[in-house]
């Protein structure tokens, strides 16, 4: 009797185990999102204390890089018209490393650059005295498209990142993804950055032609 | 002819006692990665593209907050509205909103709070300079534009 109910039980039946497996995959093939908290990081300045006056900043026209957006969602790049943002990071590029009138500090900046950035400095008068100078200004209007404004702001960031990936000896994406969670990639972190701060000014939107 | 017929008396049938594993092995990578939604979104979500995409180290820093316009366009309207945990809210409530998110951290981060703006491609930069003069206001002043990788094309 009991040979014969061991043998009876000798195995458990595991195909329907791939059903119920199915039955759990599936549901949560359907309640998954994929987590994506990547995106644009962006620091806004602090509060303005209205007992404080804002302080009286002398920069030169020239060291201010203006990106205008207005509510048809058209450029006005350095004073001139573009109907698209195509090209804006070699430019913003070429504005940051001009070194028109680099200073002392600059030019210990300017040797310690490869060779492929120092290409990069075209000494105009009319563009950027040097990298610490350098601010990118780009401002909209209450009307233009928020798609546009971020299409901006990631060729500006771009253009940035090209040149600490390269100082960096990375490629762009690769300089991206580091966090700096040990002290190796916070060292090239810090190198690529070091002397060139990301000095992006958003101003606040005007409200011409917008609700 | 008769080898044939003998090759096929051996395999007659195939082992599915594998089966289970591997599906199990998909199951597993997805509950994994799996974030069961809290909340519902009741604001539009065409999240824009970028490339220049960075992630943060410490996701719970991060707090969400949706804008775009309302689904339910017969209770909210057509404009362009905040959503934070699951309501819509006013960009006034915006500073208190942030005062709870950050009551929530350890005390030692919460400087370092960072808003992640979920912004429907279609809204217009005016809200948006609203919620961002909101959020100075309430000292939170690192701000994530969520986005999606685009392709770039040379």
């Amino acid at each position: 009797m009991a040979r014969k109910k061991n043998r009876m039980v000798q195995e458990v039946n595991a195909g329907s185990m791939a059903d119920i497996a199915f039955l759990l995959l599936i549901f949560f093939l359907v309640t998954t999102t994929i987590a994506s908290d990547k995106g644009i990081l962006n620091v806004l300045p602090p509060k303005v204390d209205p007992n404080v006056p804002p302080p009286d900043i002398k920069k030169n026209e020239r060291n201010i890089y203006t990106i205008l957006v207005n509510a048809n969602d058209d450029l006005l790049v350095e004073g001139e018209y573009r109907d698209n943002a195509n090209g804006l990071d070699k430019d913003v590029k070429a504005f940051v490393l001009n070194f028109g009138a680099p200073d002392e500090e600059a030019v210990a900046l300017y040797n310690s650059l490869p060779a492929s950035l120092q290409a990069e400095a075209k000494r105009d008068p009319e563009s950027s005295d040097h990298p610490k100078e350098a601010v990118v200004s780009i401002k909209t209007n209450r009307g233009t498209s928020y798609e546009k404004y971020l299409e901006v702001l990631d060729l500006v960031k771009k253009a940035y990142f090209d040149i600490y990936a390269t100082r960096a000896n990375l490629s762009t994406d690769e300089y991206r993804a580091l966090s700096g969670k040990d002290d190796a990639e916070q060292a090239l972190i810090d190198k690529g950055k070091e002397g060139i701060g990301m000095q992006i000014s958003i101003a606040e939107p005007d409200k011409l032609g917008a609700n | 002819m008769g080898k044939f017929g003998k090759k096929n008396k051996v395999s007659e049938n195939i082992p599915t006692s594998a089966l289970p594993d591997i599906i199990f092995m998909l199951l597993f990578f997805f509950m994994v990665t799996t974030v069961l939604r809290d909340q519902e979104i009741l604001v539009e979500q065409k999240i824009p593209q970028a490339t220049q995409l960075q992630k943060l180290q410490k996701k719970t820093l991060i707090s969400y907050i949706f804008i775009g316009k309302p689904k339910n366009t017969s209770l909210y309207g057509t404009e362009p509205r905040i959503q934070a945990n699951d309501a819509l809210m006013n960009t006034t409530e915006i500073v208190q909103w942030v005062n709870q998110e950050r009551d929530k951290l350890p005390e030692a981060d919460r400087g370092g709070i960072t808003i992640s703006m979920k912004v429907d491609k279609d809204v217009k930069m005016g809200p948006i300079s609203d919620v961002q003069t909101e959020l100075r206001e309430a000292d939170a002043r690192r701000v994530l534009y969520a986005s999606v990788g685009k392709v770039v094309k040379d």
